[in-house]
C-alpha cells in the first residue's frame, strides 16, 4: 500500500508543475473554501436543497406530518429503504420544510430516538421525558422508577386532546431495534396513543428492514396504520451521472466566480474512464453514500498545484475504495508464509474445501521444497510452525470450531479464509516473487 | 379523631349472651337474643340485642355503617357469628348525584332507612362495633336540637331511587311479631324452603326411583301404552323433550336470564334467584349420597316446585285445581311418574311466571305462605275424594278396561272430569286456562309458553277425550306440536351480539351483587376493548337513571405497565388514590376484597392484555395476581366483576393449573373477526352519513379486510388513506369528488402489496446478480442454504457472463451485507467471513419473477 502511494507521489509532481505553470491565479483560500463546501455536501453535514428522485415520497410524508402538526390528526408511518437510500435525509428535508411554517414552528414537539442508542424501553422513556422537557414537571423528585415513568408519560399523553395540546412527532430511527424490546411496550403505547383520541402524535419509524412488520406483535401491528413509505431508487445511469455533476458543481454564489466557473465547466463526466468508474460504482450500489465516499476521496486530492478535479483523482479514489482488504494483507507476507498459503490452496483444491491441519500443510510444503530445492531455503519445522502461527494471527487461517478437546497444535483443523482468486491476484502483484513459487501456485496439483 | 373505636386499634371479643333462643335444625342454626362485645382495655362490655341499632365496620373508619339488628345466629360449628340487619345509610353513602333529590340540606346526623334488596343484609357478627342511638323524627317535624352528637336521626326512607317518607311502623323493633317488610328477605329465605323440602323430598324420591328404572324410560313407556297410536308419537316427543330438558335445564335457564331485559329484573326475580340458591344448598347437602348426575335435575325440580306455587295460585284463586294437588297424595307408583310429568308440565309456566311476575298482584305473598295454600288445597281435595266415593261406580263404568291398574296414575285427571261430572265445569276450567293463556300472550311472553302449556296439558286431556269426544276442544289441544324452544335460536351476525352478552353478564352480576369473571378473547381490532367500554358506559348511564345499582369501573392494561407487579399498584391507585409499593398494594387489595364488611357497590375491573400480566406472574409471585383476576370474583364479599381481555382463546387452559381451573366458573366470550357487512356498517357509521365513498369502493375495502384479517382498525386506516389519495388526485381530475374504486385500490396496494419484489427490482446490478448467484448455487447444491464462498464463485461467473468486471471479495461481501440488512437474504454469523451462511428470505420464484421483469 505504501509502495503504491509512493508511486503516485512520483507521478504527482509532474502534473503539479504543469498546472502551476498554467494557472497561479487561484489562492489557497479559494480552493480550501471550495473543498470545504464540497466536503460538507459529501459528508452529509448539510441537507440537500431537495431530495433527489423522492418527490412523491417527500410529498406524502410532508402532507402526513403537516396533518399532525396543523390539524392534530394522529398518525404513524414507516419509512423503509435500504441503507444509504436517504431515509434520514428525506425526513430531515420534510422536517425542515415543516418547521419553516410559522404555525407549526412553535407548536410541534419533536422527539428523536434511535434504536442503537435507546436500547431498552427504560432508556427510551427517560429520553422521551427529557426531550419533551417534562422532567421539571415532575419537580424536585428524582425521576422515579421505570413503572412510574411510563405511567407518568402515558398520563401526560392521555391528558391532551386533538385541539388543545401540542402535537408530538416521534422519530424512531432504526425502528426494527425497538421491536426487539421486551413486550414492545414502548411501541404498543406510542401506537396506541396514535390510534386513540389523545394527544396528537405522529410516529415515524425509519428502518432498512423490509420485513419490519413481521417483527411487530399482532396487537402492536394492529395499532400501526400500515403506512409505509418505501425508498427504492429507480435511478437510471444517466440520472446518476447528473447527480454526480450536481454534487460536484459549486453554487453560483461562490465567492470567486472565476474559480467556480472553471470548476463547473470541467468536462470530467464526459470522460470515458470516469464514466467507467461511475458505472462500476453504480452497478455496485445505487445509493449515494458510496458515491459520496468515492467523490470525497477525489475531492480531497485537489490541491493548489492542480486546482480542478481530474480523472486521475477519481481513478485513484476508486482504486482505494474498491481495493480488496485481504489482498493488501497478502502483500506484506514473507515468501515462506506465501508458500504455506499456496500449499493450503492446493490442499483445498485436492480435498474440495475440507479443513486441514498444520502437518498436512507442512507435508505439502516439504514436497515442493524437495522438487525445487534450489530457489528456496530449507526451513526447519519450528520456523514453518512460527510462520503458520503468524498466518493464524492475521486470521488468514482460522481454526474450525475451536476444538472441544485440546488437540496438539499441529493437528488442529484449520480453514483458509482466502478465495482462490485472491491468492492468485496477490501472487501477481507480489514484488519479486520467485518464479518457482508462481509456477507452483499455477500448477493444478502440488 | 374518630369517635368510633375501629378494629384496627382495638381488639374485640365477641360472645353470646345467654342460651340460644331457638334452633333451626334444617339450617343448623342457633338463634340468640343478644351478644356482648368486650373491648380490650375497657372494663364494661357493650351488649347488643335484637332490635337495637348498631354500628358495623366499613371502609370508612369515621363513618361506620349503621344498621338495626334483626337476628343473631351461629352456624353449627358455633364459630361464625352472623347477624341479619336492616341497613341505614348515611348521607355520604348516598350517591353524590342523588343527594339533590332530598331537596334540602341533610342534617349532619341524619340517616336514611335503606330499602334495597340487592344489598346483602347478612353480616359477620364480628364486624359489629357497638350500639348507637337512633331517633325517629316524623317527616313534618324539624330535627330536634341540642341533642348529643352520638344520636342519629332517621326521617326518610331511601330506596336507591328516591327519598320517601318513612313509615314509623318500620322503626319498631322486630320482636313485636311482625317483622319489618323490607328486611323480611332474610327470614323469608329461611321460612320459605321449609314447606318445600317435603315436596322436594318426595319429588326427589320420585326422581330417584325413576332413575333406578332405566332412566325414566319405563314410565314413559307406561304412558305410551295408555294412549292410542296417534298419541304415541306425541308422547315420545314429550318424553324425549323431557329427557333433553333434564340434561340441559340450567342452560336453558341461563339463556332466559340473559334474554330478559334489565327492567324486568324486579325484586321478585332476585328473590326467586335467592330462593333457588338457597334451596340448592340445602338440597345438595342432603343429596350427598345420590349420584352427581342427579343433582342438577333435582335442582331444577326444586326451582320448579317453588315457582309452581306461584303460578298455580292464580289458578286456584279462580277455581282451585284440586285434582292436581291431590296428585301429591297418590301412592308410590303414581308418585314415580307424577313428579316427572309435573316437572315437564310446569317448567315452562314456571319459567314464564318468572318473567311475568310483575304482572301478578302479590307473588311474594303467595310465595310466602305456600304451606297454608297447600294444606287448604289438600283439604278440599280430600273432601272431593269423599264425594267421589259416592260416584265410584260410574267412574268404573266409564273407565276403559284395558287401562287396568296402570290407569291409577290417571286417576286424578279422571276424578277431575268425573267430579265435575258435567262438561260445563270442565269447559269452565278450560276456559279459565285459556284465559290465562291469553293473558300470557297479552303480557308478551313468547309463543313457546303457550304451546308448552298446551302440550303439557295433553295427558290430562286424554281421558276426557275418551269419555267425551264431543267436547268443544279445538284441535290444537288434541294434537300437540313439538314445542318450540324456550329461547329463540341465536341469530348470527348481529353486530352487537357480544355487547349484549357482556352487558347482560355485568348487569346481572351488579344487580345480584355477586362477583364473576369473564374472559374475552379475539384477534386484534375486533373491538373487544371498545365494546367493553361501550357496555360500561351504558351501564353507568342506566345506573344514573337508577335502573341498576351503582358500579365502579376500573381499567388496567397489561401492556401499559412495565411489569405485572405494577397491576396491584394501579388497581389500588384507581380504587383509592393511594400509592404503595407493589407488595403493600397487594396486601391492601387482599384486605379490601376479603374483608367481611359489606360493600354497597360492585367494582368492575377491566384487565386488558391480560396475557402480559399472567405469563410472568405465575413464576415470580405465585399466582397471587391470578387470584385477583380469577378467585376474588368468586368471593362472596368481594362484589368484584372482572373482565379480562386477551388475544388467545385458550389462554386459561394454557396457563391455569388444574386446581385453579376447577374453581372458577369462567364465562367466556370470543370475538369473531368482523365480517364484511359489519365492517361496512362500521365505516358507514363512522362516516356519519357523509357521502364520501362510492358504494363499490366501500364494499371492496370491507371485503378485502374481512378476507384478510377482519381488523376494523385496518379497514379504517385504508379508508383514511384512500381519502387522502382521492384528495390529491381530486385536484387534478376533479371527477366525482367521491372516493372511488381506483383510490381504494391504490391504498390497498400500498398497504398490502409485498415490498420485496419492488425492492429487488430497484436493487443495483450487482445486488441482482448476487441474488441470481444465490439461486444458482441453491439449485446446484439442492439445498436452501449456501456459504458466501460458494455463492461468490457463482457471482463472479455471472459477472463474466454479463460482461461486467468481476467484483472482488470485499465488494461481494458489501453487496451481500446490504441485501442482508434489507432482509432479502438472511445471513448467519457475519464473523465467519467467507463461510457466512446465506439463505433467501423471499421465495425463489419471487426473485426470478422480479428479475425477469426488467
Amino acid at each position: 500500500m505504501q509502495f503504491k502511494n509512493s508511486q503516485n507521489i512520483c507521478i504527482d509532481p509532474k502534473t503539479a508543475s504543469e498546472s502551476t505553470k498554467r494557472k497561479k491565479t487561484f489562492t489557497n483560500e479559494t480552493l480550501l473554501s471550495a473543498q470545504k463546501l464540497l466536503r460538507e455536501r459529501l459528508c452529509h453535514q448539510k441537507l440537500p436543497d431537495q431530495p433527489v428522485g423522492l418527490d412523491s415520497q417527500y410529498k406524502h410524508l410532508l402532507e402526513l406530518l403537516r396533518r399532525t402538526a396543523v390539524h392534530g390528526e394522529s398518525n404513524s408511518v414507516l419509512i423503509v429503504g435500504p441503507r444509504g437510500s436517504g431515509k434520514t435525509m428525506l425526513l430531515g428535508c420534510v422536517l425542515r420544510e415543516l418547521m419553516s411554517l410559522r404555525e407549526v414552528q412553535k407548536n410541534v414537539l419533536l422527539v428523536e430516538l434511535n434504536g442503537l442508542l435507546q436500547t431498552d424501553d427504560k432508556i427510551a422513556l427517560k429520553e422521551i421525558t427529557r426531550q419533551l422537557h417534562l422532567e421539571n414537571v415532575v419537580g424536585d423528585k428524582v425521576f422515579g422508577s421505570f413503572a412510574e415513568n411510563l405511567a407518568f408519560l402515558l398520563e401526560a399523553l392521555k391528558k391532551g386532546d386533538k385541539s388543545s395540546s401540542r402535537p408530538v412527532l416521534f422519530v424512531l430511527d432504526e425502528f426494527d431495534l425497538f421491536a426487539h424490546h421486551k413486550n414492545q411496550t414502548l411501541l404498543y403505547n406510542l401506537l396506541d396513543v396514535s390510534q386513540s383520541a389523545q394527544t396528537p402524535v405522529a410516529v415515524v419509524g425509519l428502518t432498512c428492514r423490509l420485513d419490519v412488520l413481521e417483527l411487530l406483535e399482532k396487537r402492536v401491528k394492529s395499532r400501526f396504520s400500515h403506512r409505509q413509505i418505501h425508498l427504492f431508487s429507480s435511478l437510471s445511469f444517466g440520472q446518476y451521472v447528473d447527480v454526480v455533476r450536481a454534487q460536484l458543481s459549486l453554487p453560483p454564489d461562490f465567492p470567486d466566480p472565476k474559480f467556480s466557473d472553471e470548476w463547473n465547466h470541467s468536462k470530467l463526466c464526459e470522460d470515458k474512464t470516469v464514466e467507467e468508474i461511475l458505472r462500476r460504482n453504480f452497478n455496485g450500489s445505487k445509493d449515494f453514500r458510496s458515491l459520496h465516499s468515492l467523490l470525497f476521496l477525489a475531492v480531497s486530492r485537489v490541491s493548489v498545484s492542480h486546482s480542478t478535479l481530474r480523472e486521475a483523482d477519481l481513478i485513484e479514489a476508486c482504486r482505494l475504495i474498491s481495493a480488496d482488504s485481504k489482498a493488501n494483507v497478502l502483500h506484506g507476507l514473507s515468501i515462506l508464509e506465501l508458500c504455506l498459503i499456496i500449499a493450503m490452496k492446493h490442499l483445498n483444491d485436492t480435498y474440495d474445501g475440507e479443513p486441514f491441519n498444520f502437518q498436512m500443510v507442512h507435508n505439502e510444503f516439504k514436497k515442493f521444497i524437495q522438487r525445487k530445492s534450489h530457489s528456496i531455503h530449507k526451513f526447519e519445522k519450528p520456523v514453518v510452525m512460527k510462520a503458520f502461527e503468524h498466518l493464524l494471527q492475521l486470521e488468514l487461517v482460522r481454526p474450525v470450531d475451536s476444538g472441544v478437546c485440546k488437540v496438539q497444535r499441529e493437528y488442529q483443523l484449520m480453514r483458509l479464509m482466502l478465495e482462490h482468486g485472491q491468492v492468485m491476484e496477490a501472487l501477481q502483484k507480489y514484488p519479486q516473487c520467485p518464479t518457482d513459487v508462481k509456477q507452483w501456485a499455477l500448477s493444478a496439483f502440488g | 379523631m374518630s369517635r368510633y373505636i375501629t378494629r384496627l386499634r382495638m381488639r374485640r371479643a365477641y360472645k353470646w349472651n345467654g342460651r340460644p333462643v331457638s334452633k333451626d335444625r334444617k339450617l343448623k342454626r342457633q338463634y340468640y337474643e343478644s351478644m356482648s362485645i368486650s373491648v380490650e382495655g375497657k372494663t364494661e362490655d357493650v351488649t347488643v340485642s335484637l332490635g337495637q341499632y348498631i354500628l358495623i365496620e366499613g371502609d370508612d373508619d369515621d363513618n361506620p355503617f349503621v344498621a338495626q339488628l334483626l337476628k343473631l345466629y351461629t352456624d353449627d360449628s358455633g364459630k361464625k357469628k352472623t347477624a341479619v340487619v336492616q341497613w341505614f345509610v348515611r348521607t355520604c353513602e348516598v350517591p353524590q348525584n342523588k343527594r339533590k333529590l332530598l331537596g334540602r340540606h341533610p342534617h349532619p346526623q341524619e340517616i336514611f332507612f335503606y330499602q334495597d334488596c340487592s344489598c346483602d343484609n347478612e353480616v359477620d357478627g364480628e364486624t359489629i362495633l357497638g350500639a348507637v342511638q337512633i331517633e325517629y323524627v316524623p317527616v313534618e317535624d324539624p330535627f330536634p336540637k341540642g341533642k348529643s352528637k352520638g344520636i342519629l336521626f332517621v326521617k326518610l326512607l331511601w330506596d336507591t331511587k328516591s327519598f320517601r317518607a318513612l313509615d314509623p311502623e318500620l322503626m319498631q323493633p322486630p320482636q313485636s311479631s311482625k317483622s319489618p317488610p323490607p328486611s323480611s328477605r332474610g327470614p323469608q329465605t329461611r321460612a320459605l324452603p321449609t314447606p318445600d323440602l317435603s315436596v322436594m323430598k318426595r319429588a326427589m324420591s320420585g326422581i330417584l326411583t325413576r332413575g333406578s328404572m332405566s332412566t325414566g324410560k319405563m314410565s314413559s313407556s307406561e304412558a305410551e301404552s295408555l294412549h292410542s297410536a296417534s298419541k304415541l308419537s306425541a308422547a315420545k316427543a314429550l318424553s324425549a323433550k323431557r329427557r333433553s330438558r333434564a340434561v340441559s335445564g340450567p342452560h336453558v335457564r341461563k339463556k332466559l336470564d340473559l334474554c330478559s331485559p334489565s327492567k324486568n329484573m324486579t325484586r321478585d326475580d332476585v328473590l326467586g334467584e335467592i330462593l333457588d340458591e338457597h334451596t340448592e344448598k340445602t338440597l345438595t347437602s342432603k343429596l350427598n349420597t345420590s349420584p352427581t348426575g342427579r343433582i342438577s335435575i333435582s335442582i331444577r325440580l326444586t326451582r320448579l316446585n317453588l315457582n309452581e306455587e306461584e303460578c298455580v295460585s292464580p289458578l286456584s284463586s279462580h277455581s282451585p285445581d284440586k285434582p292436581r294437588m291431590t296428585a301429591y297424595d297418590k301412592d308410590e307408583s303414581t308418585r314415580a311418574r307424577t313428579p316427572s310429568r309435573r316437572k315437564d308440565a310446569l317448567r315452562e309456566p314456571a319459567l314464564a311466571a318468572l318473567a311475568e311476575e310483575e304482572h301478578e298482584d302479590s307473588p311474594v305473598q303467595t310465595a310466602a305462605t305456600p304451606r297454608s295454600k297447600r294444606k287448604s288445597a289438600q283439604l278440599v281435595s280430600s273432601r272431593i275424594r269423599k264425594q267421589l266415593n259416592l260416584l265410584g261406580n260410574t267412574v268404573d263404568l266409564q273407565s276403559d278396561g284395558v287401562d287396568g291398574d296402570d290407569d291409577d296414575c290417571f286417576v286424578p285427571a279422571k276424578i277431575d272430569l268425573q267430579s265435575s261430572s258435567d262438561e260445563e265445569e270442565e269447559a269452565k276450567i278450560d276456559s279459565e286456562d285459556e284465559l290465562i293463556v291469553k293473558k300470557r300472550r297479552g303480557s308478551g311472553t313468547s309463543r313457546s309458553t303457550e304451546k308448552t302449556r298446551v302440550s303439557a296439558r295433553t295427558p290430562r286431556k286424554t281421558p276426557s277425550k275418551k269419555t267425551a269426544p264431543a267436547t268443544p276442544h279445538t284441535p290444537r289441544h288434541a294434537t300437540p306440536s313439538i314445542p318450540s324452544r324456550s329461547a329463540p335460536a341465536r341469530k348470527p351476525g348481529n353486530v352487537l351480539e357480544e355487547a349484549r352478552d357482556i352487558y347482560n353478564f355485568v348487569e346481572s352480576k351488579v344487580i345480584d351483587g355477586t362477583g364473576g369473571c369473564m374472559y374475552i378473547s379475539g384477534v386484534p381490532g375486533t373491538g373487544k376493548t371498545a365494546t367493553v367500554h361501550e357496555v360500561i358506559r351504558s351501564l353507568q348511564q342506566s345506573a344514573e337513571q337508577d335502573e341498576i345499582p351503582h358500579l365502579r369501573f376500573i381499567e388496567i392494561n397489561g401492556m401499559k405497565m412495565t411489569d405485572p407487579h405494577q397491576a396491584y399498584v394501579q388497581i389500588l391507585q384507581k380504587l383509592t388514590d393511594q400509592k404503595a409499593t407493589p407488595d403493600h398494594a397487594a396486601a391492601l387489595l387482599e384486605k379490601r376484597f376479603s374483608a367481611p364488611a359489606p360493600k354497597k357497590e360492585t367494582t368492575v375491573l377491566l384487565v386488558d392484555e391480560v396475557r402480559h400480566l399472567l405469563l410472568v406472574t405465575l413464576i415470580s409471585i405465585g399466582y397471587f395476581l391470578f387470584i385477583i383476576l380469577f378467585d376474588w370474583p368468586t368471593r362472596r364479599n368481594a362484589r368484584l366483576v372482572v373482565l379480562t381481555i386477551a388475544n388467545t382463546m385458550d389462554l386459561p387452559e394454557r396457563i391455569m393449573i388444574n386446581r385453579v381451573a376447577s374453581r372458577l366458573g369462567l364465562t367466556r366470550m370470543s370475538f369473531q373477526p368482523y365480517t364484511f357487512k359489519q365492517l361496512q356498517q362500521i365505516i358507514t357509521s363512522r362516516l356519519n352519513r357523509v357521502k364520501a365513498f362510492e358504494e363499490d369502493a366501500l364494499q371492496l375495502v370491507s371485503r378485502k379486510v374481512a378476507a384478510l384479517s377482519g381488523d376494523a382498525r385496518r379497514c379504517l386506516d385504508i379508508c383514511r388513506r384512500a381519502t387522502e389519495i382521492c384528495e390529491h388526485s381530486g385536484s387534478q381530475k376533479n371527477s366525482s369528488g367521491l372516493v372511488g374504486m381506483s383510490h381504494v385500490m391504490e391504498a390497498l396496494d400500498e398497504m398490502f402489496s409485498s415490498s420485496y419484489i419492488a425492492a429487488i427490482r430497484c436493487a443495483s446490478v450487482q445486488e441482482q446478480l448476487f441474488l441470481r448467484a444465490v439461486i444458482a448455487e441453491f439449485r446446484r447444491l439442492g439445498l436452501e442454504e449456501a456459504t458466501f464462498q460458494q455463492v461468490f464463485v457463482q457471482h463472479q461467473a455471472l459477472c463474466r457472463v454479463e460482461g461486467l468486471q468481476p467484483v472482488n471479495v470485499s465488494e461481494g461481501l458489501t453487496v451481500c451485507q446490504r441485501l442482508g440488512s434489507c432482509r432479502l437474504i438472511l445471513l448467519e454469523g457475519s464473523r465467519l467471513d467467507l463461510f457466512l451462511r446465506i439463505r433467501l428470505n423471499v421465495s425463489q420464484d419471487d426473485v426470478l419473477y422480479a428479475l425477469k421483469a426488467d
